[in-house]
């Protein structure tokens, strides 16, 4: 593409929007009397910004650690992902291998992490890992489960936070079978806000390419809207909770 | 016929071939679709889960309402400060290594789009769910410049291998019953018939493996642009988008303008909201944020990723503050779950991308009021879409702006008559009482006349029965 083109195209757009704006449309029809008034200050000096309303009208995230972590743990249930707990990584090792065993598993995906490293190392089967030389995507393809550390995990949702950074790339929670992901206790989270708010300092100046809230195995509904799990991601979703 | 019959019998309008046709074919076609009882039934049965889920999810909000106020606030406040906002998300996706084109109309896209995949020498594409592409009809443009394109997402692979567009834009193909898909699957990809959901739903996701694995460039369209980090936002429960973005080494998003948040906190309040209205889930299944290429150290994902923004008459919109809130849309498709005229029209009767109450108040600024007026009309103006739209677009209002905007560019010369005769004979009591007289003597009539206006709006209605004496002789009699 040559550049001029574009350069006006992008100059031609931006005019018609700096010329729409030039007349302001009212603040939209709100419930409350308190929006409206945040509102009427004009769209770039909100006084109150839409997530300090929104906060407590959201689902509950829970208070303390044990409310999050009993709502973590029922959210993913909700939404059909396994949830195994065990008291520490070698709880967690034997965990994995024992379903690793119990299903027969051939070949497991994993990525360089201080989580993760335990926990195929008491794995029988052959693994792959990803992220020391480029991989081979038929390989991954053919890959039983793919096990991934996190970066959080939010009450809120169910939600599971992984990045292309810290969890192995992009594909590794992806395109495997089965996703296994390791969550300490710590990494708890109550809301979707929480999380992003991680997103937004824990990566500031390093974005990684790719930043992902999974929430339970990949499912659709396309058929007559009936539910079926497993479309094109992972068919399961297994979390192991440590700590 | 049969539940949810083919939609070859029903003759779906795709896109009116002559513009000026749209509003004869949107009549032929509701006027088929609404004697098809067991289309409706299906469609609706396939909706009752939907209203169960949403209610349940929407329960688990502490105040759905305030928070409908929080996301259209979010949404008024990122579009009301696109010209600050667009460039601020350019300027930071750039930064993280991405590249942005920008595109007047759908023509100028699908250039961009072809001359990105003549530069990547691009073999196999695979294309995640993007109604954004549908509204420039990239797919047509592609096959015709000899590339093959699969669509990834199950409901979009149905509708590709049928050979017609979405009939819902968030539930492509919601009217197409099971065995319907089975013998599609049986013609195209040669497997044998079932009629489990899930057995259909793993025959499309062992064809497609091979497809992403083998792909050299994906595209995908985007949910939200935050300007905050210059990422975009992609909400889908397949995981075909995550596959369509993570192996091919290129990357294009298609993206209107006024998809922009200003920060990620607009997501915390907008994705749950999308999940909820959209498809009655807590959250959608992957909700993904892409900064830009692979970047140092990461050990996948594309080498180039490309934004390609379009306006295509976005910005008329966007100039019209009565309506500018429907730029709002977060294309969550609620507002088609609730419409009595979809439900009973079907998807495919409008002859749009974007179908339903939305599609009707913005098709008109997409594609000229002067043709598309008709979905105005395309209401019961009952308001059930302004109530269940997430962020508060005034919909079934802009139906009445619209229809009153083309009143005032091309009156209707027979209205206009109508409504001075009337005015006329009302406003001369001794007129008004010999025409009430006449009338009430000749109203049966009516129905037996094939008078133009009236008539058409008498063929599916009964007249009620005159009355023996007019409302001012009764009144005076009572006293």
């Amino acid at each position: 593409m040559s550049p001029p083109a574009s350069t006006s195209a992008r100059d031609t757009i931006l005019a018609r929007i700096r010329e729409a704006l030039r007349v302001p449309a009212p603040p939209p029809h709100m419930a409350s009397q308190a929006a409206g008034a945040t509102a009427a200050s004009g769209p770039g000096s909100l006084t109150v910004l839409p997530l300090e309303m929104a906060r407590p009208w959201l689902p509950d995230g829970g208070e303390t650690p044990a409310e999050q972590l009993a709502l973590l743990t029922d959210n993913l249930a909700k939404l059909r992902a396994e949830v195994h707990r065990a008291a520490d990584l070698t709880g967690a090792a034997e965990i994995v291998a024992g379903i690793a065993r119990d299903r027969g598993w051939r070949r497991v995906a994993w990525h360089g992490h201080p989580a993760v490293e335990p926990v195929v190392a008491a794995l029988d089967c052959e693994t792959l890992r990803v992220d020391d030389n480029a991989f081979d995507k038929n390989a991954l393809e053919s890959c039983d489960a793919g096990i991934t550390a996190c970066d959080a995990a939010i009450a809120q949702t169910g939600s599971i936070l992984v990045s292309s950074g810290t969890c192995g790339g992009r594909a590794l929670s992806i395109l495997p079978h089965v996703h296994i992901v390791l969550v300490s206790l710590d990494q708890i989270v109550a809301t979707l806000s929480d999380a992003l708010e991680l997103v937004r300092t824990g990566y500031a100046g390093r974005m990684p390419s790719m930043v992902s809230f999974i929430t339970g195995p990949s499912r659709t509904g396309d058929i007559e809207r009936i539910l079926v799990l497993g479309a094109h991601g992972p068919k399961e979703l297994l979390v192991i909770l440590v700590g | 016929m049969k539940p949810g019959s083919p939609a070859a019998a029903l003759h779906p309008v795709h896109e009116a071939e002559d513009p000026h046709l749209a509003k004869q074919k949107f009549l032929d076609d509701a006027a088929e679709h609404v004697r098809d009882t067991g289309h409706r039934a299906f469609v609706r049965k396939a909706l009752g889960g939907y209203y169960t889920n949403r209610d349940t999810q929407q329960a688990r909000y502490r105040d759905w309402e305030q928070a409908r106020d929080a996301a259209s606030l979010a949404k008024w406040s990122a579009v009301n400060r696109l010209d600050e906002l667009l460039p601020k998300f350019v300027a930071a996706f750039e930064a993280n290594g991405g590249q942005v084109h920008w595109a007047r109309n759908a023509d100028e896209a699908r250039t961009i789009i072809l001359e990105l995949l003549r530069g990547a020498k691009a073999k196999a594409i695979i294309k995640s769910k993007c109604m954004t592409s549908e509204e420039i009809h990239l797919n047509a443009a592609l096959e015709d410049d000899g590339y093959g394109v699969v669509e990834s997402d199950l409901g979009e692979f149905i509708q590709q291998l049928r050979g017609e567009p979405p009939y819902h834009f968030v539930f492509p193909c919601m009217h197409v019953r099971r065995d319907e898909i089975s013998d599609l699957f049986g013609r195209h990809l040669g497997t044998p018939p079932t009629d489990s959901p899930e057995e259909l739903t793993m025959i499309a996701r062992r064809h497609m493996r091979r497809l992403y694995v083998d792909a050299d460039v994906g595209i995908t369209g985007a949910n939200f642009l935050v300007a905050e980090t210059g990422q975009i936002s992609i909400t889908e429960n397949e995981g075909n988008a995550r596959l369509t973005a993570a192996l091919p080494r290129m990357h294009i998003a298609i993206s209107g303008i006024e998809k922009v948040v200003a920060n990620l906190d607009d997501l915390a309040v907008l994705l749950p909201m999308l999940a909820t209205a959209g498809a009655g889930q807590p959250m959608t299944c992957y909700n993904t944020l892409y900064a830009g290429p692979r970047q140092p150290g990461e050990c996948d994902g594309p080498e180039e990723m490309h934004v390609v923004l379009l306006d295509n008459a976005r910005t008329a919109i966007l100039a019209d503050p009565e309506q500018r809130d429907s730029l709002h849309c977060i294309r969550c498709g609620a507002c088609l779950n609730v419409c009595p005229i979809f439900k009973n029209v079907g998807g495919f009767t409008y002859g749009t991308t974007y179908q339903g109450p939305i599609g009707s108040v913005i098709t008109p600024h997409l594609r000229g009021l002067a043709d598309w007026n008709h979905l105005s009309g395309a209401s019961s103006l009952c308001g059930a879409c302004t109530d269940a739209c997430p962020v508060r677009i005034d919909i079934h209002h802009h139906l009445l702006h619209n229809r009153r905007n083309a009143a005032k560019t091309a009156p209707n010369r027979l209205e206009r008559l109508g409504h001075k005769l009337f005015a006329a004979v009302a406003s001369r009591p001794w007129l008004f009482a010999t025409g009430g007289a006449v009338f009430r003597k000749t109203l049966w009539l009516l129905k037996k006349l094939r008078l133009p206006l009236l008539g058409d709006w008498l063929a599916t209605r009964d007249l009620p029965a005159a009355p023996a004496a007019s409302f001012r002789s009764q009144w005076r009699a009572r006293k």
